[in-house]
């Protein structure tokens, strides 16, 4: 049998991006509604994420080792083209990340000061992250609109990362603070739903590749009517999101996990739509995956070490989310 | 802007976050044993103490732990902007390496870790003492991964070249090349003695304030004791890994002893200003033919000096003095060791000029390695992948301006984020472990 190896490391990257984004998503989600919740809520928001985010993070690291490993040419492209915004990322996550430990530690004005770190540090690297999908997507094109159009990326996965961490909190929590939760995934289901509208309507116009991959004649004859499954089952899982936030909101007992599984499927078709819109370039319009990619004898290498440790990996993250499986208690370590 | 000022503010760059990071794993890899050590000995003996203990010790560990993942995904994404050179040319080697790291280390540890810091009630004894010890073995196997690529860059092994660039040939002589079990050995030494020092240094902290607390006392013992084991091994090791490196990279070796001139019964350099414009030494107090003893083992033997190397020879000041600053530490720590262990024997507490000085060594293990990792490093120059790879082929096109934005705004976080962690590490050791 033989392997399409750098396909298979393109899924491999793929799920390990798509996992980064939902998992880390949540923790930078509950860090930007911080703002909006008590003191006492803070507590438990941050307890609600304090077993996982270091290992959440660590699918970055993985998404971006393999961008590394199995396609250094186009890693060194990317990042170099993405270099100021992947600093502002890095910095943000920094603070994120030590504010988390510092808060707990600290006490009066002091303890006021890292949760406001906190709020910056997952603010500024989710606006990142999101600018960077932008210039990724527009192929690092210079120019008004195209910076225009990062900023709108910036701002709509800001969006994204509050839908994931405000369902999150619809989960993990219960009470006043999950009824505040509710009333936050509705806001940013509104923001996500402007932001998907918005770059799905603006990306087939700033990137002429994404166009051809969509449409045959734009903007009236998608390429395949398949493809229109797409949007409308994105704009299901929106309402699906919407209706599990009422029923919540009507009956305390309703299942709660129902908001955050529509919120992951959102991410998912977002990000199955972006897959199909790039495919097979991994630079767009520049380079594709089986010219970045790396020598076979690496590839064979690295999927070996995955393929031993994958199903471990899989299995000690389910043990750990089902070791803190439940509600939350504002619980210190 | 010229292209030598761009390789130095990328090294500068790169330098600065690598350092800053392996401060962190330093403590931590050594650290995780000790908690488990801690954590079982609560599970023998069912005492309170050993759990205040473990409890204080876990949220020292937490915070730099989240300290060494924040600044260790930095270099993830800068090994592709400073150096794209080095992953075209030796990528197929490296990179395999460095995703095993990830792969089986990174995610074992930073999974268990919730559990550890968290589960403590909520899953059973067993279950919390194997997370612990799965946090500690993943840190101990990450050292071990990113030094097995540290080592192949060093002493390059089992590669073959395939169309200009370089294929493993034999993935196990990749992995064991010739300085791995070394440097491996030497580094996971150094991370006990930086463990041990913090050890001793935060519980003396504690015990000038609170003479009477008990946890402090068996902490600071317990550091003593492990420094006391560890500094005569690490002498012992060093001194293997420089033959090592003598055989290997003798310019480094030439570098450290800042030997100008290939000579028979080479002096020992105990103290000069070496003087690359004249090639000598200034101001130099030596002991005559013992270089050629310690290297050679014959006090007439021939050391190779820096001109049989050249041009490719690592500059020499930055290396002679790392090496002697290391040396150095080493030797006050064998002092303050086996003196602090004679001094606390049978539970007495050492007089308060002790405490102070073993307050003031608790960072002297991350000055140690980073001198230590300046002299491997800079005494590997002008070679990034020794007489495979030059630095200078391998920097990238991220400009002047770009590169010194973004090392003022590392510079700045780091320097906040170290203020705030020495601040919060002695606020935390100073109210000690509380039942």
């Amino acid at each position: 049998m033989t392997f399409d190896l750098p396909l298979v490391f393109a899924v491999l990257m793929g799920a390990a991006v798509l996992l980064y984004v939902v998992l880390d998503g949540y923790d930078l989600g509950v860090g930007m509604l911080m703002p909006a919740a008590t003191a006492q809520e803070h507590e438990i928001m941050v307890a609600s994420i304090g077993p996982f985010w270091d290992a959440n993070e660590t699918w970055l690291v993985l998404g971006v080792g393999v961008l590394l490993v199995a396609f250094p040419l186009a890693h060194g492209e990317i990042l170099a083209a993405l270099y100021l915004p992947a600093v502002v990322m890095l910095v943000g996550l920094m603070l994120r990340g030590v504010a988390f430990e510092f808060r707990v530690k600290a006490e009066g004005w002091h303890r006021e000061l890292w949760n406001w770190l906190f709020w910056l540090g997952s603010f500024v690297a989710s606006f990142a992250q999101g600018l960077m999908l932008g210039r990724y997507v527009t192929g690092f094109e210079h120019g008004f609109l195209y910076y225009l159009f990062a900023l709108l990326t910036g701002a709509a996965l800001c969006g994204g990362y509050v839908l994931l961490g405000a369902t999150w909190l619809v989960m993990k929590t219960s009470g006043e603070l999950q009824a505040k939760a509710l009333a936050w995934t509705r806001w940013g289901l509104a923001w996500v739903a402007l932001g998907v509208a918005l770059v799905s309507l603006a990306t087939p116009l700033v990137s002429e590749t994404v166009q051809a991959k969509w449409f045959t004649q734009f903007p009236f004859v998608p390429r395949s009517y398949w493809l229109v499954l797409l949007p409308l089952a994105t704009l299901a899982a929106g309402i699906w999101v919407w209706r599990a936030t009422g029923q919540l909101k009507k009956d305390a007992a309703a299942r709660d996990w129902t908001a955050f599984a529509g919120a992951i499927s959102i991410f998912t078709l977002a990000f199955a739509g972006l897959a199909y819109s790039i495919f097979p370039y991994v630079v767009i319009d520049r380079i594709t995956l089986w010219q970045a990619a790396s020598h076979p004898s690496a590839l064979k290498m690295v999927l070996i070490g995955v393929a031993i440790v994958l199903p471990f990996l899989l299995g000690y993250t389910i043990f750990a989310h089902r070791v803190f499986r439940g509600k939350a208690q504002a619980l210190l370590h | 802007m010229e292209n030598a000022e761009l390789l130095l503010l990328a090294r500068a760059q790169f330098g600065l976050n690598i350092g800053f990071h392996i401060l962190f794993p330093s403590l931590t890899i050594a650290l995780g044993w000790v908690l488990l050590f801690f954590r079982i000995q609560y599970a023998r003996t069912g005492d309170a103490a050993w759990l205040a203990t473990y409890n204080l010790w876990t949220k020292i560990f937490a915070l730099s732990f989240a300290m060494g993942v924040v600044t260790g995904i930095t270099m993830s994404f800068q090994f592709g902007t400073n150096w794209p050179g080095f992953m075209l040319k030796v990528g197929n080697i490296a990179g395999p390496l460095l995703a095993y790291e990830v792969l089986f280390a990174f995610f074992l540890e930073s999974t268990f870790l919730g559990v550890m810091l968290f589960g403590m009630n909520r899953v059973p004894s067993w279950v919390h003492i194997f997370s612990a010890a799965m946090v500690a073995i993943g840190t101990t196997l990450s050292a071990f991964w990113i030094l097995a690529l540290n080592s192949w860059m060093q002493t390059p092994a089992g590669h073959v070249m395939d169309a200009n660039v370089l294929v493993a040939g034999d993935w196990w002589e990749v992995l064991f090349n010739p300085s791995l079990p070394y440097r491996v050995t030497h580094m996971l030494l150094a991370s006990g003695l930086t463990a041990a020092f913090v050890l001793t240094g935060l519980s003396a902290w504690r015990l000038l304030r609170a003479a009477d607390d008990a946890s402090a006392r068996s902490t600071l013992r317990t550091g003593l004791v492990i420094a006391a084991v560890l500094v005569p091994a690490q002498i012992q090791v060093g001194d293997l890994h420089g033959l090592n490196t003598l055989k290997h990279q003798p310019a480094k070796i030439a570098a450290i002893e800042a030997l100008w001139e290939t000579r028979n019964g080479a002096p020992l350099v105990l103290f000069a200003v070496p003087n690359e414009d004249t090639r000598r030494n200034d101001y130099a107090i030596e002991i005559p033919r013992l270089a050629s003893l310690i290297l050679r083992h014959d006090a007439d033997g021939e050391v190779k000096g820096l001109e049989a190397f050249a041009p490719d020879t690592p500059p020499v000041l930055p290396v002679f003095f790392a090496f002697r600053v290391m040396v150095g530490i080493g030797v006050l720590m064998l002092i303050l060791a086996w003196g602090g262990v004679w001094v606390t024997r049978r539970g007495a507490l050492p007089p308060r000029w002790l405490l102070w000085t073993f307050a003031a060594f608790t960072f002297a293990g991350w000055i140690a390695t980073l001198a230590g990792w300046l002299v491997t490093e800079i005494g590997r120059q002008p070679w990034l992948v020794t007489g495979i790879l030059r630095t200078a082929d391998a920097v990238g096109q991220v400009s002047g301006p770009m590169l010194g934005a973004s090392l003022t705004a590392y510079i700045v976080t780091y320097a906040v984020m170290l203020i705030a962690y020495m601040v919060v590490l002695t606020h935390m050791a100073g109210k000690g472990a509380k039942p």
